[in-house]
C-alpha cells in the first residue's frame, strides 16, 4: 500500500483510450532516446543481418537483400521501462516470421545482437506469429541512427529495451541466456501489462 | 525524508532517511512513486546523488516545466513528508573504485547528478584513479553543486553555453571535439568515459570521443529526453 503524497494531485492528461496504457506508464508524444553507449554508424554496404546459432545453416542478408524481402507496415503502441508509452507508432520492416521461413531449429530462445555490443534475450515464441519485425522505417522515413537505424528489432508487446537498436542478427539458443539489461537487474521477460520492469517483478 | 537543499532555482536535493536500504553503487537510480488521495499514481526515475558511503541517500531533482513528478518534488515536498522509493536500479552506468580509470565524467545540465555519487565514492574509497569532470551548464547560476565542486578537489572543467561572466576562464559555448581532445586522455591510456545529459548533448559528446579514436565500448552513456520528468 503506497503512502499518500501530501498535496500531490498530478497532471492528469486526458487519455482517450486508457486501456492502451499499461500500469505505471504515461503517454508521450516525443520519441525519447535511451541507449547505453555511442550511436554506431555502420555503412549500409557493410551491413548484414544474420540468423545463426542452433540452426542447420546460418543465413544472412545484405542491406539490399533485406529491403527486397516482403515487408509490412504496422501501427503499434510502444512502452519503455523508463515509464513512457507512445501510441500509434508506424513502422515498416520485415516480419521475423519471414526471416525464419526455411530456418530449421529446435531452439526455443533467441539472443538479438547489435552493433555496439548490445544484446537482449527473448523466447522464440515472443518473436513469431506476427509479433516481431526487423524495422527500417519509422513514420514513413528511414529509421534515424539515434532511434536504432538503419534497422532495429521491433517487439512492441514487450518493454522497448527488447526491441534492440542497430540489430545485426539473431542467435538461436537452446537455453535462455540473459542479455545486456537482463544481466543488470531488469526483468527477463519484460511484459509491460504485468509491469515486469525489474528482476523479481 | 529529512531535508531539502536548494541547489539552483530549478534543482533541489532531497535527503532521505530510509527504514531499509540495501546499499547502492555510484551511478544507480531509484524510482520515485507519488500517490494522490484518490489513488492516482505517477512514477519517474531519478539518479542517486550520494555515495554508497554517505549516511543518507540523496536525490537531486531538476524541475521540468512540463513535468508531473519533478515540479511536486522541487516545489511541494516538505521535510517530514513521506516518499515512496524503489531501488536501487541499474547496474551498467555505475563506477566502483575497482572499475579503474582514468575516469572522465561528462555532464550536461542535471546530468551531473550521478557523477556526484561517483566523485564522492572516489574520495570516500581513497581511490587513486585519476578523475576529471567536464560539466556543461547554461549559465553559472545553473551549475548544480557549485559550492561542493569548488572545495571537492575534483579536477573540473566547466563549459557555459548561454551566459558567462566576463572573467570566465572555462569553455564558452557548446562542447566540441577540440575541447574533448583537450580534456580527455589519449586513447592508449584507456580512459573510461561516462556521459550523462540531454540526448543531443550525449550524442555530440559520444560521437566526438569516437571520432578522437576512443573505443566505443569505453564510453558509457545515460540520456534523458524532454519528457524524462
Amino acid at each position: 500500500m503506497s503512502p499518500v503524497s501530501r498535496g500531490f494531485i498530478g497532471r492528469r492528461r486526458p487519455v482517450a483510450d486508457p486501456g492502451r496504457v499499461p500500469p505505471g506508464q504515461y503517454l508521450t508524444h516525443d520519441f525519447p532516446v535511451l541507449s547505453a553507449g555511442p550511436t554506431p554508424h555502420t555503412p549500409l554496404e557493410e551491413w548484414s543481418f544474420t540468423i545463426q546459432g542452433a540452426v542447420e545453416e546460418p543465413v544472412s542478408w545484405t542491406w539490399m537483400e533485406l529491403l527486397a524481402l516482403p515487408s509490412q507496415t504496422v501501427t503499434v503502441d510502444i512502452h519503455c521501462v523508463t515509464k513512457w508509452s507512445k501510441l500509434d507508432t508506424q513502422w515498416r520492416g520485415v516480419s521475423i516470421d519471414t526471416l525464419l521461413d526455411g530456418v530449421d531449429t529446435a531452439a526455443e530462445y533467441v539472443t538479438a545482437w547489435s552493433d555496439g555490443g548490445y544484446t537482449t534475450n527473448l523466447a522464440l515464441a515472443d518473436m513469431t506469429d506476427g509479433r516481431a519485425w526487423v524495422a527500417y522505417a519509422f513514420g514513413g522515413e528511414p529509421l534515424e541512427p539515434e532511434h536504432g537505424g538503419p534497422a532495429r528489432l521491433l517487439v512492441p508487446h514487450l518493454y522497448f529495451w527488447k526491441s534492440a537498436k542497430w540489430v545485426r542478427g539473431l542467435t538461436l539458443t537452446p537455453d535462455d541466456e540473459p542479455g545486456f539489461w537482463e544481466t543488470y537487474g531488469y526483468h527477463n521477460h519484460g511484459d509491460p501489462w504485468l509491469e515486469q520492469r525489474y528482476q523479481g517483478d | 525524508m529529512v531535508e531539502l537543499v536548494e541547489e539552483t532555482p530549478r534543482a533541489t536535493s532531497i535527503v532521505v532517511e530510509l527504514p531499509a536500504w540495501p546499499g547502492h553503487r555510484a551511478g544507480q537510480h531509484v524510482d520515485v512513486r507519488l500517490t494522490a488521495e484518490d489513488g492516482y499514481q505517477a512514477q519517474r526515475s531519478y539518479s542517486i546523488a550520494s555515495a554508497p558511503e554517505d549516511p543518507h541517500v540523496v536525490l537531486t531533482v531538476e524541475r521540468l516545466e512540463d513535468g508531473e513528478v519533478s515540479p511536486y518534488l522541487v516545489d511541494e515536498l516538505r521535510p517530514g513528508d513521506e516518499l515512496e522509493l524503489r531501488g536501487p536500479v541499474g547496474g551498467y552506468f555505475v563506477w566502483d573504485a575497482s572499475t579503474g580509470g582514468p575516469l572522465l565524467l561528462i555532464a550536461g545540465g542535471s546530468g551531473i547528478v550521478p557523477f556526484r555519487a561517483m566523485w564522492r565514492h572516489h574520495r570516500a574509497s581513497g581511490s587513486g584513479v585519476q578523475l576529471r569532470l567536464l560539466y556543461s551548464a547554461r549559465s553559472l547560476g545553473e551549475v548544480i553543486y557549485r559550492n561542493e565542486l569548488r572545495v571537492s578537489g575534483v579536477d573540473v572543467r566547466c563549459a557555459l553555453t548561454r551566459e558567462w561572466p566576463a572573467k570566465f576562464q572555462g569553455h564558452r559555448g557548446r562542447i566540441d571535439q577540440e575541447l574533448l581532445a583537450d580534456v580527455t586522455w589519449s586513447p592508449d591510456q584507456g580512459p573510461l568515459t561516462y556521459i550523462c545529459g540531454p540526448t543531443a548533448f550525449v550524442e555530440a559528446a559520444a560521437q566526438a570521443l569516437v571520432g578522437l579514436g576512443h573505443d566505443p565500448r569505453s564510453v558509457k552513456t545515460e540520456r534523458f529526453g524532454p519528457t524524462g520528468a
